[in-house]
């Protein structure tokens, strides 16, 4: 009884928030509610008996995620009320695609059953004796461990590649070259002169602009 | 599990679809875009969960896992393309995106 309570208000919450994320006039306050919306989520994954999943997203996605994008949002100077002409316009084109797409997942819902045989066919099974995250681990570190090795292998190619796109060499920075300096020769840089009394040296310009 | 598997499905189609629908009310703001898109790979995380549970099978758990992973990694990129796209072009209309090509 009162695991369907939590489960219907969490999962309004959840709703009203996501709607708010979409329908938010400032993009500040649209990723608030997307923070909102993911602990909420966090919790139904928690009611479905998902603990590890739940404490990944509340950490991992309102911990990383939704603030990454909340540093964007605020590092970004947009004139986000520009952005917003054409709601209005867009909007009963969205409103029929949405209720079209709500109708034929509810028809789905609706009409599904499971096969006879179908629990018996279950891959792996959810042991009893074992937390949620032992069963997870086992599974993930014995016969998906390639696919977990290539998920990381996804995080580290993401990782680059945002440095990548993200990083510009600074043109005006002072740091020191140390290869620079230690490639230097006196050859290059010093050039002894005996001048004649009286008539000084005459110094080509090449040379005055490296001085 | 003492709610119903078709709780969650409602709840996770609903989800889905505010995201689809926050994809097209949002046209122009693509910070918003990708909002939308993290809703809907959360309506299918939702699903995944929900069917593990009710089915008693850890591998849609697993799955979520990966679909974690993959959608921090696609917010991860997609933010760092729209930084460097501000920073050529000084607003991030998405209408004015081809001219991004070649």
């Amino acid at each position: 009884m009162i695991v369907n309570l939590a489960f219907y208000f969490f999962s309004f919450i959840l709703l009203a928030s996501a709607v708010m994320v979409v329908t938010s006039r400032n993009p500040v306050h649209a990723v608030l509610f997307l923070i909102l919306a993911f602990v909420n989520a966090a919790v139904l994954f928690l009611l479905a008996g998902a603990e590890f999943l739940a404490f990944i997203l509340a950490i991992v996605y309102v911990g990383a995620v939704a603030v990454l994008f909340l540093f964007v949002v605020m590092m970004l100077d947009v004139d986000f009320a520009a952005l917003k002409e054409g709601f209005q316009r867009y909007a009963p084109v969205g409103a029929l695609v949405a209720l079209v797409l709500f109708g034929e997942l509810f028809l789905v819902v609706s009409g599904w059953s499971t096969l006879a045989g179908a629990p018996a066919a279950r891959l792996y099974p959810t042991p009893d004796n074992l937390t949620n995250t032992a069963a997870l681990g086992n599974l993930i570190y014995t016969s998906y461990l390639p696919l977990f090795q290539l998920s990381g292998m996804v995080l580290l190619v993401a990782m680059i590649g945002a440095i990548v796109l993200t990083h510009r060499d600074r043109k005006r920075s002072l740091h020191q070259k140390l290869s620079a300096q230690h490639a230097r020769t006196p050859e290059q840089t010093l050039r002894l002169v005996r001048p004649e009394l009286g008539a000084g040296v005459s110094v080509p310009a090449s040379e005055k602009e490296a001085t | 599990m003492p709610v119903s598997l078709s709780h969650f499905l409602v709840v996770a189609g609903l989800l889905l679809v505010i995201g689809v629908f926050g994809i097209f009310m949002n046209r122009k703001n693509i910070i918003v875009i990708m909002m939308s898109i993290e809703l809907v790979l959360l309506a299918a995380n939702l699903n995944f969960v929900a069917f593990s549970g009710a089915l008693h099978d850890m591998v849609g758990q697993v799955f979520t896992m990966f679909v974690l992973t993959v959608a921090a990694a696609e917010s991860a990129i997609g933010l760092a393309i729209l930084v460097i796209y501000f920073r050529n072009r000084g607003s991030i209309e998405v209408e004015d995106v081809t001219m991004m090509r070649g």
